[in-house]
């Protein structure tokens, strides 16, 4: 699995900070997300689409 | 002159809640929500506009560009408001595009999980304070005006950094702003006073900064190519006030109700405080307080299904009756604390989703956890019937809630 975070669009809800911990962070510097990783491991699938679902700027993108 | 030949049949905007179900919206959501064309209604403020319904309209007429926040957030059904009026600098939620952006970015770093996780225990703190004082007056007490409108105005003390010395005085005058029975004179006195002592804050915070929100958003702004001016972060302190306090003092006030009116539900929040999490997404769902949804304006034409939204008309987000769309949330018109409803439109959807989210989601998980374990015999002190509800208000709720418990 393979995500991308599109910044720009990002309005820092937290939301994907909320689903998937382990993913997802928010800078202190801007509130704006980013990844901690772009391949999570299988485990987190299902977190991770959570959190695009969740995103209300819809910046989070799954491939794979 | 647009062309209305082809525009469907226009119905009244509801909102009127079905007789004895105050937590239920209007039951024309449903029919609504199963019709096929986008619907056509007249709402108060004397504008025509398209009513989103289903879930999925919601969210994506709330996600689209092309519609303009000018005149949000239920401005449809205020009465004499001039829809056109030009925004105020610093209005974050009725500015557009960039200049929303700009705003909306210097404040998301005060909003962030991590520092609003930061803030838990001090919300825990000043719920047990409140919590102990209540027990030590004995009951009955009004719960809405002694626990559910000053917590949410104290949070926002603390993180505006309003002097300790201020903050009884801060509360009372934004109580009265938030309420909907107080005499129209001493509103406008109050929201002057109120006013004046946010624009005070902020002169005070750029002479002496300190280690608060409204101090690093100076600075903020002061490192950016656009400086905050004085208006901006005077609207922009307000702003976090109006949207901030009466809101969450609702969802603690109604979710409260509910919760007594579904009494196995609340036992089994009382018996398991980790449903708190769960169990605040769904109260945030089941409730829906911003009761009459979010307009935008179309500043294009937008093609919707077959049919053509054209630059100007009005469109409603009804946020209430997406929330209560089965094919999203099967049995929606139950409370299930469990269901953890995590995609609910309680907080909007798109560039202006709620703000303040987490800090709500904070408090209301600490009330949730603290409450009704400390007051386990907790229940009403008039019958069911007696409660009256902010059936005109941008933001539902109970008017009071007089409770008594076991001492
Ligand atoms: C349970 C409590 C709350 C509910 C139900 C709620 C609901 C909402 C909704 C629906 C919106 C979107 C408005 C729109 O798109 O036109 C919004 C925006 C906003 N909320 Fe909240 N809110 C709550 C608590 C808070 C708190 C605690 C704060 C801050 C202290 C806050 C500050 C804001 C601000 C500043 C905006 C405007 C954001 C923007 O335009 O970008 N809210 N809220
Ligand atoms: S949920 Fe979306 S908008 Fe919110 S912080 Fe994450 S990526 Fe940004």
């Amino acid at each position: 699995m393979r995500i991308t975070l599109d910044e720009e669009t990002c309005i820092g809800a937290g939301q994907c900070v909320l689903a998937a911990p382990e993913v997802f962070d928010q800078r202190d510097s801007d509130g704006i997300a980013v990844l901690l990783t772009e391949t999570p491991e299988e485990d987190q699938r299902a977190a991770v689409a959570d959190a695009a679902i969740r995103c209300p700027a819809l910046a989070i993108r799954i491939t794979g | 002159m647009t062309d209305t030949s082809s525009l469907p049949t226009t119905r009244a905007f509801p909102t009127a809640r079905p007789a004895g179900c105050p937590f239920d919206p209007a039951e024309d959501y449903a029919r609504f929500r199963t019709e096929e064309s986008l619907t056509r209604v007249s709402c108060p403020a004397g504008i025509d506009a398209y009513l989103l319904s289903s879930y999925d309209e919601v969210r994506a007429l709330l996600n689209d560009p092309r519609l303009s926040s000018r005149a949000a957030v239920s401005t449809h059904v205020v009465l004499d408001r001039d829809l056109d009026a030009p925004t105020v600098p610093g209005s974050i939620l009725h500015l557009d595009g960039p200049a929303h952006a700009r705003l909306r970015r210097m404040l998301t770093p005060e909003f962030t999980v991590k520092r609003m996780q930061a803030l838990r225990e001090y919300v825990r703190g000043l719920i047990d304070e409140r919590i102990d004082a209540i027990l030590a007056k004995g009951g009955p007490v009004d719960l809405y005006q002694e626990f559910a409108l000053p917590i949410p105005s104290l949070v926002i003390c603390e993180l505006l950094g309003v002097p300790y010395a201020d903050r009884d005085r801060f509360q009372a005058q934004s109580s009265i702003l938030v309420s909907t029975d107080a005499a129209p004179e001493l509103m406008a006195a109050t929201s002057q006073e109120v006013q004046q002592y946010i624009a005070g804050l902020v002169m005070t915070k750029m002479a002496e900064p300190a280690d608060d929100l409204l101090s690093r958003l100076i600075q903020r702004g002061n490192e950016s190519e656009t400086p905050l001016t004085l208006e901006e972060l005077i609207v922009l302190g307000l702003s976090l006030l109006v949207a901030g306090h009466e809101t969450t003092a609702n969802m603690i006030g109604l979710s409260t109700l509910a919760l007594l009116r579904n009494p196995e539900q609340l036992a089994a929040l009382r018996e398991d405080p980790s449903l708190a999490e769960s169990a605040v997404e769904e109260m945030l769902r089941y409730l829906s307080i911003v009761q009459f949804g979010l307009l935008r304006n179309a500043t294009e034409d937008i093609e919707f299904g077959d049919e053509t939204i054209r630059a100007g008309e009005w469109l409603v987000a009804a946020l209430a009756s997406g929330n209560r769309d089965e094919s999203v949330f099967p049995n929606a018109e139950k409370i299930d604390l469990r269901r953890n409803p995590t995609t609910h439109l309680a907080f909007g959807f798109g560039a202006h989703q709620c703000i303040g989210q987490q800090l709500a989601r904070v408090e209301l998980q600490e009330v949730f956890s603290r409450l009704y374990q400390r007051i386990p015999t907790l229940r009403l002190a008039v019958p069911f019937e007696e409660i009256t509800f902010k059936d005109n208000a941008l933001a539902y709720g109970v008017r009071g809630l007089p409770v008594t418990w076991d001492a």
